[in-house]
């Protein structure tokens, strides 16, 4: 037996033998260790998926910072690409993630709110949450195609700004929907309850108490969104980015709807596979700076969601 | 008393995905009493405060029959959420909205409209002292509701209750999450509403019942064993043994 068992033991005499407190036996050093064994391997598995990621990020920054400059942004390519910045791909990038955001997440949120707040269980809801589902493990080659016969041929709107972040919105729908449909379903039943208990309808009870209380998880499915619009490249390739536009610098409207762009994940693929000459450092550079844009974007928004989420009420 | 009804229930039956939980119970609620209904757990006393209030249909597997009337006309033809305003509910477990303790009872009033100032106030005001917490809260109305202890979380349930001015009151085991000392007070803020409103005790402790109640149904397992004045009930002789057994703490 261990030490300190014994020492408690023998100072309390009167305490019965049976009523001893804090006795460390062999049973007790079992669970401990397995206490042990399952933290280290949860701690494993943070370090395994911990090191990829820094060592992509690294990697990339340590290759691409040294191009980085404001003149790198702000440049358009130039001498077929190989020299000048990626300002025409920075902005086209910005302007594909903007529209097709004004797009999807309106309609993902209100659409989830609907599912979430207002349908019934039937066989029609239950068809249509599969569905949600599903899409959102379509690969993305099936939108652009979809994309591409519905909005660019169908809709005659030719390869534009519009129909590739139409694409983009169709494609990423179903994460905001998911994500705001899970964000809902955390606010307790019992404060819908208590609204329609005093005859509130369930529009003041969403306005007034499940919206303002789901807000921030709402959020993290439009964050998600965004990652995933402006990473994505062959969607966009289909429906409206070409590999080069010569757009005026500085300008943030130098594109319009209606007009085909430049975008960074098809200009990655551009200078790394399409172009001979580049500069070693020019695609890890582009890489660091959509990488950038990215976390830019969404730090954005985890700020404003850290912000509501110090205002949860229960 | 007042004879008229205020509420009458025919035949009603409930089931719950084909199970019978209530098999067509009838009786009449009269105006400005305190009715009581007590009766073991599972005997359908929560399900019936559902079906006066129309909140039974949140729950997607029930079914209905007969008819509940109040103040003569159907429930079920009548606005859902003008029903509901006419009906005040306190469930047995406290529920604070997330919203401050004045927006809590100002609720229901800004649901039907309202939004002039003073008024509020004065709702706000009257409801809390009517719910006992007045006292207790007047100083931090624009703290959060849901920061409150139980017991004070639960008064102020009742008082979002009588906020949209119900003519109904539905009290669903009011008081286990409140201190005796409290509970007696609100008891007394009963005696005083019943002046203005029709109130439905459900509660499982009997002598609550026998404190307040003008008139006591027993019920069990969906069915109305007794229903009759509390002088017949919590007599040494009610019509039915098991009413005697129950309320003596015999059985249930």
């Amino acid at each position: 037996m261990s030490v300190p068992t014994t020492a408690v033991q023998a100072e309390s005499a009167q305490v019965p033998a049976a009523a001893a407190p804090f006795v460390v036996n062999e049973r007790v050093r079992r669970k401990l260790r397995r206490e042990r064994a399952a933290r280290a391997v949860f701690a494993l598995m943070v370090a395994l998926m911990l090191l990829p990621l820094f060592s992509i990020l690294a990697y990339l920054v340590i290759k691409g910072a040294p191009m980085i400059s404001w003149e790198f942004l702000t440049t358009n390519p130039k001498s077929g690409m190989i020299a000048g910045g990626i300002w025409s791909a920075l902005l086209g990038t910005i302007w594909l993630v903007v529209v097709s955001l004004a797009v999807s997440a309106p309609i993902g949120v209100l659409a989830a709110v609907y599912l979430n707040e207002y349908a019934r269980d039937t066989w029609f809801t239950r068809t249509v949450n599969l569905a949600v589902l599903n899409l959102a493990g379509v690969p993305s080659i099936v939108h652009a195609l979809f994309g591409m016969g519905a909005f660019v041929l169908f809709f005659g709107m030719g390869r534009c700004v519009l129909a590739a972040a139409l694409t983009l919105a169709v494609m990423t729908m179903p994460v905001v929907i998911t994500a705001t449909r899970e964000a809902l379903g955390a606010v307790p039943m019992s404060f819908r309850e208590a609204c329609w208990n005093v005859g509130a309808t369930r529009w003041q009870t969403i306005w007034r108490i499940v919206l303002p209380n789901s807000i921030s998880g709402i959020l993290t499915g439009v964050i998600l969104e965004i990652s995933r619009k402006a990473g994505e490249t062959v969607p966009i390739m289909f429906t409206g980015a070409v590999f080069y536009r010569n757009i005026a610098e500085g300008d943030l409207f130098a594109y319009s709807l209606r007009e085909q762009v430049m975008a960074l994940s098809m200009h990655l693929y551009t200078v790394t596979t399409q172009v001979t000459g580049v500069p070693e450092a020019l695609p890890f550079a582009v890489a660091t700076v959509l990488i950038a844009a990215i976390i830019g974007i969404n730090s954005t928004a985890i700020v404003f969601r850290i912000w509501l989420r110090n205002r949860k009420k229960w | 008393m007042s004879a008229r009804k205020k509420i009458e229930v025919e035949d009603l039956r409930l089931s719950y995905a084909g199970k019978e939980v209530i098999h067509g119970i009838s009786f009449d609620i009269r105006e400005h009493e305190i009715f009581g209904v007590i009766g073991p757990a599972q005997s359908g006393k929560t399900s019936l405060l559902r079906c006066i209030n129309r909140t039974i249909e949140f729950s997607a597997d029930a079914r209905t029959g007969g008819v509940i009337k109040v103040d003569g006309f159907d429930v079920r033809r009548q606005n859902v959420f003008e029903l509901r305003r006419k009906i005040g509910m306190v469930a047995p477990l406290p529920v604070g909205l997330p919203l401050t303790i004045y927006d809590n009872v100002a609720f229901a009033p800004r649901c039907s409209g309202l939004n002039q100032k003073g008024e509020l106030e004065g709702i706000v005001e009257r409801c809390l002292r009517q719910a006992a917490l007045w006292d207790e809260v007047k100083d931090r109305l624009n703290t959060l509701g849901t920061k409150l202890s139980g017991g004070q979380q639960q008064r102020l349930t009742i008082a979002r209750a009588l906020s949209h001015d119900p003519e109904i009151l539905c009290l669903d085991e009011f008081s286990i999450a409140i201190d005796p000392v409290t509970t007696m007070r609100i008891e007394d803020v009963l005696k005083e509403l019943r002046k203005s409103m029709t109130i439905i005790l459900v509660t499982n402790l009997t002598q609550q019942a026998r404190r307040l109640a003008d008139r006591t149904m027993f019920l069990w397992n969906g069915e109305i064993i007794e229903l009759d004045g509390n002088g017949v009930i919590f007599s040494e002789h009610p019509k039915d043994r098991r009413t005697y057994e129950y309320v003596q703490g015999i059985f249930g």
